[in-house]
């Protein structure tokens, strides 16, 4: 790691204040993908900010009947907290299929949607990565692909977000609130929060320099069915090939994100208006303009397959 | 690395106070210094394993707050004020924690190196089923979860033991899951 000065954060604004101000700064909470990051010196800020004694870490009720989950409150908090579980629980469910129990632990609301790519280029610092380092060129393009994006992608750039959480978040509508610098507030809804890679693909989010994540909301619930069904190399602690969280209500309409396939969330209005014609015509519109690899085509039947499975299991829950 | 990382800055220091096993410690850190490290090279508590300091084989779990975590995957000057439990404040020679001795019984292990992780993880598993925590294997997420072989299989999966002594693993787990049922 390379060295850096520390602060503890007192306030958000008072966070997001010093993230504008010092040079090469970065904000911790859970730090389970930062620290990592910057042991392999692919991450190597001069300033931390830890935010872990921030008042960000509750869930509260929203007065329009939805959810306000805090920054900080952890991925186990958010999995294991009631009314996610009654009545979001494809969130829930998203949440334990990802990483580790110990992990769930520290990992933050905040943290898993700014978590970067696990693309094996991006983690190899000796493989030319346009987000790693932006204008070195791309390994993953012609290299091993597998795991990598067959939609979204661009010409410099094929790595995939690889949450799980912001699947279901993307499924549910979420709004991400954030504090900037100058102390204003702002909701970003969740669809435009993460970028595609275009010709920047080190710009990731929506997020503007030292702008801070205070919450996430969710919606007032709207029932159905909530299945997250998320298909791997290994049946736990593995990141998704094809997830797909879907909300399917009894009449057959629904709404049906992806992930593992592309460099966000994946959700296309017009195949959500397809779920009553069932998973082809689905995944037709979610795939259109689809560009796979040699390595990684097998992932466009699997999309099919696996949201045709996710479509049974809510017929017979129904 | 760029431009920018090559105009390095010094060595950073912050001091830290926590409760580590019951006894109050302060040291003056290093800022890089992370939780893991600190227990093993300024503590001597090297009871606490590293195994692949990335936070994927678990050899590394302690209790913050009576909470499992990856030790290696934390900075020590984050922990102001908590309370850390490492295996060597779970039990002693003379007084096993009952995981300790289950394991012993079980013979769940072979080298031994992921054994401390192993059975902070363990004691931490039964305490989240006990405070209705869900798992991906749980089959109703609205319901209380049960301490049975799948759920306590997949909530161990962040604890790899290359020798394989998973099957004993379970068998001391699930004995000290029956004691508190």
């Amino acid at each position: 790691m390379k060295p850096f000065t520390f602060e503890r954060a007192t306030t958000p604004s008072a966070a997001a204040a010093a993230a504008a101000r010092v040079p090469d700064a970065k904000f911790i909470a859970g730090g389970t993908n930062l620290l990592d990051l910057m042991k392999l010196q692919i991450e190597a800020p001069a300033h931390i900010i830890d935010l872990t004694k921030l008042d960000l870490d509750r869930i509260e009720d929203t007065s329009d009947g939805g959810l306000r989950i805090g920054a900080l409150v952890t991925n186990t908090n958010v999995a294991a907290h009631g009314r996610v579980r009654r009545e979001y629980g494809v969130l829930s469910r998203a949440v334990v299929a990802g990483a580790s129990g110990q992990l769930r632990n520290k990992a933050t609301t905040a943290g898993n949607l700014l978590q970067r790519t696990r693309c094996p280029y991006f983690y190899d610092t000796n493989q030319p990565c346009n987000k790693r380092r932006p204008g070195s060129g791309c390994a993953a393009i012609g290299g091993v692909s597998r795991q990598l994006a067959v939609i979204g992608s661009s010409d410099v750039c094929i790595a995939t977000n690889p949450s799980d959480m912001a699947v279901a978040m993307r499924v549910l509508d979420a709004t991400v609130e954030t504090v900037r610098p100058d102390g204003s507030t702002r909701a970003i809804p969740i669809a435009d929060f993460h970028r595609l890679p275009g010709s920047t693909p080190h710009i990731e989010t929506a997020l503007t320099p030292g702008e801070l994540i205070t919450s996430v909301t969710l919606p007032k619930p709207i029932g159905g069915t909530h299945i997250y069904r998320k298909v791997r190399d290994r049946a736990s602690y593995a990141f998704a090939l094809v997830s797909v969280a879907a909300i399917i209500q009894p009449d057959g309409t629904g709404r049906v994100a992806a992930g593992g396939i592309a460099p966000k969330p994946w959700r296309v209005a017009a195949a959500d208006a397809e779920m009553p014609r069932g998973s082809k015509d689905v995944t037709t519109q979610l795939l259109a303009g689809a560009k796979p690899t040699p390595d990684n085509a097998f992932k466009l039947r699997l999309v099919e397959r696996t949201l045709a499975a996710v479509m049974a299991d809510a017929k017979a829950s129904a | 690395m760029g431009a920018s990382a090559s105009l390095a800055i010094p060595p950073s220091t912050a001091t830290v106070s926590f409760e580590i096993n019951g006894k109050q410690r302060q040291l003056v850190l290093d800022t890089r210094t992370t939780l893991l490290d600190a227990l093993r090279e300024h503590l001597q508590l090297t009871g606490t394993k590293k195994g692949c300091d990335h936070g994927q084989c678990g050899a590394c779990t302690v209790l913050v707050n009576g909470v499992r975590i990856n030790s290696c995957l934390t900075l020590a000057v984050m922990h102001e004020e908590d309370k850390i439990t490492t295996i060597e404040g779970l039990g002693t020679p003379d007084a096993l924690h009952p995981m300790q001795a289950a394991f012993i019984k079980h013979d769940g292990f072979q080298c031994g190196y992921c054994t401390p992780g192993q059975i902070c993880s363990a004691v931490a598993v039964l305490g989240e089923i006990r405070s209705d925590i869900p798992s991906h294997v749980t089959a109703d997420i609205t319901a209380r979860p049960q301490a049975t072989d799948a759920e306590l299989r997949e909530r161990t999966s962040g604890n790899i033991c290359r020798c394989g002594a998973y099957s004993n693993i379970l068998e001391a787990i699930k004995e000290v899951a029956g004691e508190h049922a």
